[in-house]
């Protein structure tokens, strides 16, 4: 059991330490916070997470298999634009235009999974080739900005529940459980994390991995879509905005990291890209709490996130054969 | 010694004739000089900054500071004009200077610290970003270049041909014997091709990462001065369109993004087609949107034609 709980520990690590510098983070926030923590700063503070944090877990299935979805900010952007157009008029319309919208995400992520796996091209560049078209398709849709989203969906997820709890985290929620838990447990997860150590040794032991990869990228553009809704749902117009799609897949990037999930694939989980990418968030907003001039506040943050990654570091210290380093 | 031409910066090359071909279709001028030498001054911005990228890519790792530190060479060459006649001066050792040092913090972070650069080099964007916004909220510097950057990027002396091209073939000749001729280029390509190896081997790995970087960012902010000069002022969101044009650049030049294998050549080639590409799409007054999908498929297709890895059964 003893030795069962170590490997545990060493599995969550990364989840565990986000967890916490989150925390801690959170707690400086809240205590400070001249308003107090009331239920509407809460839910602010939510929506801007919670967008945040699933298009981090969008670019962690990929990351797991040691990829990279450069591509996730232009799904994002594309799925918004094409949800304001269809994501309105009657419930049924509605609901039909969030199935259309999520549909094309995932038809964004079998792409870039095709050609990653079947043209045998490296992810980076790809995606990087895949998010111009998707960007492409997006600016088709919306030359200018505009266009609409049914509104009583769009202010029922990003307002509050009864009890002042905030409708996204919720849905945060509902998305861990129903796409990352079972894609964990499940035979094609844990081949995507062997993939991710190891793709020779995984093919040499017969896992899945065509399967595995096509999963990973479908389910990352599935939820950069999901992503792309929200941005929707809080803006209640489309833009094909390039700032955004590059933002977004930048910050995709960071709080993946954050989160503890290795770049080098087969380590970490979504949970912990959540926790990173709120404790991204909440940097941001610390630094208007203690009222940092805006005009620092840029270089605090690109320090603040210079410094995180500089404790992945710390493994440098425990090294036993310098060797080790060069893989 | 005989060498045998690689296939990709043939193909490369045949493509650029095509792209032409196509575009003299439509309109004959395509293949005027004037034209074509208007086509290589821009492209030059894009050569020096994607010399930078195929130095870190050979090496096996990337750079995702370039739209930043080609902000910071543009945005402190200008500010150093505004300091009087000697910044004038130093106007272009300075903005570059400002490249080289955010470069060395990036190397000294992949090469001693073992972070991925993906990732160092994101975090550099992200403080570059913030120096400049302080920089110019906090000091409002000058913000037009100095006369020396104009000449350099939009002058020509010698025979017509436009300065900048003869600034981007200069430091093409530089990388090429960097690259081929010395220690430096040789331990390049063995940390490309396996860093273990190259340690062994007694090369200092961690040197020439560290400097590799450093001249990586150098070259960026030297793109940033040029492009300066050519636009005559200095703007933040100035190097944003060339950090995935210098990728798509040097790797459709057939230079392998895992590291250790690419020459120069392809990447003048990629460099040159990425430009023609984009210009003849928006002469042809292709909708913005039909340009950035073109560019995608076009990107797309030529790799699966010669870029593709192995398989894991191989």
């Amino acid at each position: 059991m003893n030795g069962d709980g170590t490997y545990w520990l060493r599995e969550h690590k990364g989840t565990l330490l986000a967890f916490a510098a989150f925390l801690v983070m959170f707690t400086i926030y809240a205590t400070n916070h001249s308003a107090g923590l009331d239920a509407n700063v809460a839910t602010t503070a939510a929506n801007k997470g919670a967008l945040l944090a699933i298009i981090a877990m969008a670019q962690t299935f990929v990351v797991l298999t040691s990829g990279i979805d450069l591509s996730v900010g232009a799904v994002m952007v594309l799925a918004n634009c094409l949800a304001s157009w269809i994501v309105v008029g009657s419930p049924l319309m509605t609901a039909l235009g969030v199935i259309g919208v999520l549909l094309v995400g995932c038809l964004c992520g079998a792409i870039n999974a095709l050609i990653v796996i079947f043209g045998r091209l490296q992810p980076i560049v790809t995606t990087i080739a895949t998010g111009a078209v998707f960007y492409g398709a997006a600016l088709a849709l919306r030359p200018v900005p505009g266009g609409d989203v049914n509104t009583a969906l769009a202010d029922a997820l990003t307002g509050q529940l009864p009890g002042g709890v905030p409708a996204s985290l919720s849905l945060l929620l509902a998305v861990v459980v129903v796409v990352w838990l079972p894609f964990r447990r499940s035979v094609i997860g844990r081949a995507a994390y062997a993939v991710g150590s190891s793709e020779v040794a995984a093919y040499m032991s017969g896992v899945p991995i065509r399967r595995a990869k096509f999963v990973a990228y479908t389910l990352s553009g599935l939820l950069a879509s999901m992503a792309g809704l929200f941005v929707t749902f809080i803006t209640y117009t489309g833009e094909a905005s390039a700032a955004n799609a590059s933002t977004y897949t930048l910050y995709s990037i960071a709080a993946v990291v954050l989160g503890g999930v290795s770049l080098f694939g087969g380590s970490g989980s979504a949970i912990g890209a959540i926790f990173g990418a709120l404790m991204f968030r909440t940097i941001g907003d610390l630094l208007f709490v203690f009222n940092v001039e805006p005009l620092w506040q840029p270089l605090f943050q690109g320090i603040v996130l210079a410094a995180a990654v500089c404790l992945g570091a710390a493994r440098l210290l425990r090294l036993r054969n310098r060797l080790d380093l060069y893989g | 010694m005989r060498r045998r031409i690689d296939p990709a910066i043939a193909w490369a090359f045949g493509c650029i004739v095509l792209v032409l071909l196509v575009g003299s279709l439509y309109s004959s001028s395509f293949l005027s000089p004037q034209y074509l030498l208007q086509q290589l001054k821009v492209a030059s911005f894009l050569g020096v900054i994607a010399t930078g990228m195929m130095i870190v890519i050979l090496l096996g790792q990337i750079d995702l500071s370039v739209p930043w530190v080609v902000a910071v060479g543009g945005m402190m060459a200008t500010a150093a004009t505004g300091w009087g006649p000697l910044g004038e001066i130093l106007a272009i050792p300075v903005g570059i200077g400002c490249g080289v040092a955010l470069g060395l913090v990036s190397g000294v972070g992949v090469a001693f610290l073992r972070i991925p650069s993906m990732v160092v080099t994101l975090a550099m964007n992200a403080v570059a970003q913030g120096l400049m916004i302080v920089h110019t909220g906090g000091f409002s510097p000058q913000d037009s270049s100095s006369p020396a950057m104009r000449v350099i990027a939009t002058g020509d002396t010698v025979f017509g041909i436009p300065n900048a091209v003869l600034v981007w073939a200069a430091v093409g000749v530089a990388a090429v014997f960097l690259l081929t001729r010395t220690t430096f280029g040789r331990t390049v390509y063995a940390i490309g091709n396996r860093e273990r190896a190259a340690y062994l081997s007694g090369a200092r790995t961690r040197m020439v990462v560290t400097a590799a970087f450093a001249l990586s960012g150098g070259l960026s902010a030297f793109g940033g001065v040029l492009l300066a000069g050519y636009a005559s002022k200095a703007a933040q969101a100035m190097g944003d369109p060339y950090l995935l044009p210098a990728i798509a650049a040097v790797v459709l030049g057939g230079t392998s993004i895992l590291g250790g294998r690419g020459s120069y050549l392809g990447t003048v080639a990629g460099v040159i087609l990425i430009t023609l590409l984009q210009s003849i799409l928006s002469v042809m007054q292709m909708p913005e949107f039909g340009r950035h999908v073109t560019y995608g498929v076009v990107i797309i297709a030529m790799l699966l034609i010669y870029g593709r890895g192995r398989r894991p059964s191989e």
